[in-house]
């Protein structure tokens, strides 16, 4: 790991100011960053710590009715808190099928969002990669790649946003609220992350110096409590990243869809809303027909990046799958291998 | 530059003068105070070797710099027993045959105890194995393991039954 100088503000101000440095970066739990580190891929100059700040790990009901939450809430605080639980089930059980017990206590809400490809020629220093090093190359392009992107991918680049949190999240409209150089200002988290493009270097529309301090669920993601599910396929059925992933939210009223939200993970380099099969959706009557539509529209742009045609297949499976058991209701209580399709639903203690 | 830190390690206060910001809680309680109990396996947040608490949560002591946890309470493998007395976990674990070579028994120990605080799956075998999978056994000791957290979880049961009557 290369040495670097470690600061720790006291304040939002001061910690933008030490982080808009060149070679700045910020620290939160160091899940990713640390592992990052220590393989060289990352390499700041400067580690400027956040988890000292005040009043960033909390989340708050605001009077609009929407929640904000802090950025440094744990992955598990905020998915072991029974009323998040119960109106944002579908984020809920997203943050508990991610990493493992030990990474949910440590890993934070901001962290989460940030968090890097775990695309194994990124992770390689002796491999190509214009995400790791600009215009260097991508030998993830013709080499085992498998799991990479079917959709929003370039020639420059063809990794996946692992993030298991931030598929129903982007399905529910969330709201980054980010502290910069030139004061607040709020990003949907949809326009969070970029398409790599030919920039894969440049994820986010995060500027130098900007800290996430909070993510806000709007009011209206509450109404969506009673038909929400994530689903998950992994290689192993704890502990694994997504192949392919779905958040299912969906209003029913007088039998028909009043309204559906739909996103995958594991197929893009950000989570991606899909809008098309959302749309196709409203006024029908929540049957397998419908599902295999949107299914079929969720993917119409899909295109394999490599050994990876089997994914789409899989995302119009796991969507329908999704779909339906949203449809069927909101489980009382997460199941016992959340996200899995492969679960029982014994459950757990907590929603 | 050197930072100093203050930590409370299994019970006792330790004072650290880190001349680089780099050390791990991990490489500090190895490598540093000589708690070797705790062990080093993947050094990447695969393993689950490296478990230890950190203010009563189990975290993976290898992705945490001990700069950054200034004050924390950490707890580890060496100071769960009493004296002779082993923790409940612990006789579990030797009940159960919870172990092979024995590398990643503390990190599961310990990753048992916080697992049990977070109470988060009961006498479910299916929870237990969902809520351990961040600790790998090369071993196979699963079953073992598997059967040594019910048997802990039944005794803390009892005991809050106890507590509470």
């Amino acid at each position: 790991m290369k040495q670097f100088e470690y600061v720790r503000p006291a304040t939002v101000a001061e910690a933008v100011a030490a982080a808009a440095q060149p070679g700045a970066a910020y620290l939160a739990a160091g899940t990713n960053l640390l592992d990052l580190m220590k393989c060289n891929v990352s390499r700041p100059d400067r580690l400027v710590d956040v988890t000292h700040l005040d009043g960033l790990d909390r989340t708050e009901r605001l009077a609009d009715g929407s929640l904000r939450i802090g950025a440094l809430v744990s992955n598990a605080d905020l998915a072991h808190d029974a009323e998040f639980a119960k109106t944002f089930p579908a984020v809920a059980e997203a943050l508990l099928s991610g990493a493992s017990a030990q990474l949910r206590n440590a890993a934070t809400v901001g962290g989460n969002l940030l968090q890097r490809t775990r695309c194994a020629y990124f992770y390689d220093t002796a491999s190509r990669c214009n995400k790791r090093e600009a215009a260097s190359g991508c030998d993830a392009r013709d080499g085992v790649n498998r799991s990479h992107a079917v959709l929003g991918w370039s020639e420059s680049c063809i990794a996946t946003h692992p993030s298991d949190f931030c598929v129903p999240l982007v399905a529910l409209d969330a709201v980054v609220e980010i502290e910069g150089k030139n004061g607040r200002r709020e990003v949907a988290l949809e326009a969070l992350h970029r398409l790599p493009g030919d920039t894969p270097e440049h994820e986010s529309v995060l500027e130098p110096g900007d800290l996430i301090v909070a993510l806000r669920l709007p009011a209206a993601a509450r109404g969506l409590a009673a038909h929400a599910r994530y689903l998950k396929v992994r290689e192993r059925t704890s502990y694994a990243f997504a192949i392919v992933s779905a958040a299912a939210a969906l209003r029913i009223e007088n039998d028909k869809i009043a309204e559906a939200r739909l996103a995958l993970g594991g197929v893009a380099a950000k989570p991606w809303r899909a809008r098309a099969a959302e749309d196709v959706l409203k006024g029908l009557a929540p049957t397998a027909d419908a599902f295999q539509e949107a299914a079929s529209r969720a993917l119409t742009d899909a295109m394999p990046s490599g050994d990876n045609a089997y994914k789409i297949e899989l995302a119009r499976r796991i969507v329908v799958r999704a779909l339906s058991l949203a449809a069927a209701g909101t489980p009382a209580r997460i199941p016992a291998l959340p996200a899995s399709p492969f679960a029982s639903i014994s459950g757990a203690i907590h929603a | 530059m050197t930072h100093s830190i203050s930590l409370t390690v299994n019970g006792a206060r330790r004072d650290v003068v880190l001349d680089d910001p780099r050390v791990t809680l991990l490489d500090l309680l190895r490598e540093r105070l000589h708690l070797t109990g705790t062990k080093k396996g993947c050094d990447r947040g695969q393993c689950g070797a490296c478990t230890i608490l950190v203010d009563g949560k189990r975290i993976n002591s290898c992705l945490a710099l001990a700069i950054s946890h200034d004050g924390a309470d950490i707890l580890t493998i060496e100071g769960i027993a009493r004296g002779d007395q082993l923790h409940p976990v612990q006789a579990a674990f030797i009940a159960h045959d919870g172990f092979q070579c024995g590398f990643c028994t503390p990190g599961q120990i310990m990753s048992a105890i916080g697992m049990m605080q977070e109470a988060q799956a009961g006498n479910d075998p299916e929870r237990i194995r969902e809520c351990m999978s961040g600790n790998l056994c090369r071993c196979g000791a699963y079953a073992g393991i598997v059967d040594a957290v019910l048997e802990a979880q039944a005794g803390a049961d009892e005991s809050n039954q106890r507590r509470s009557a």
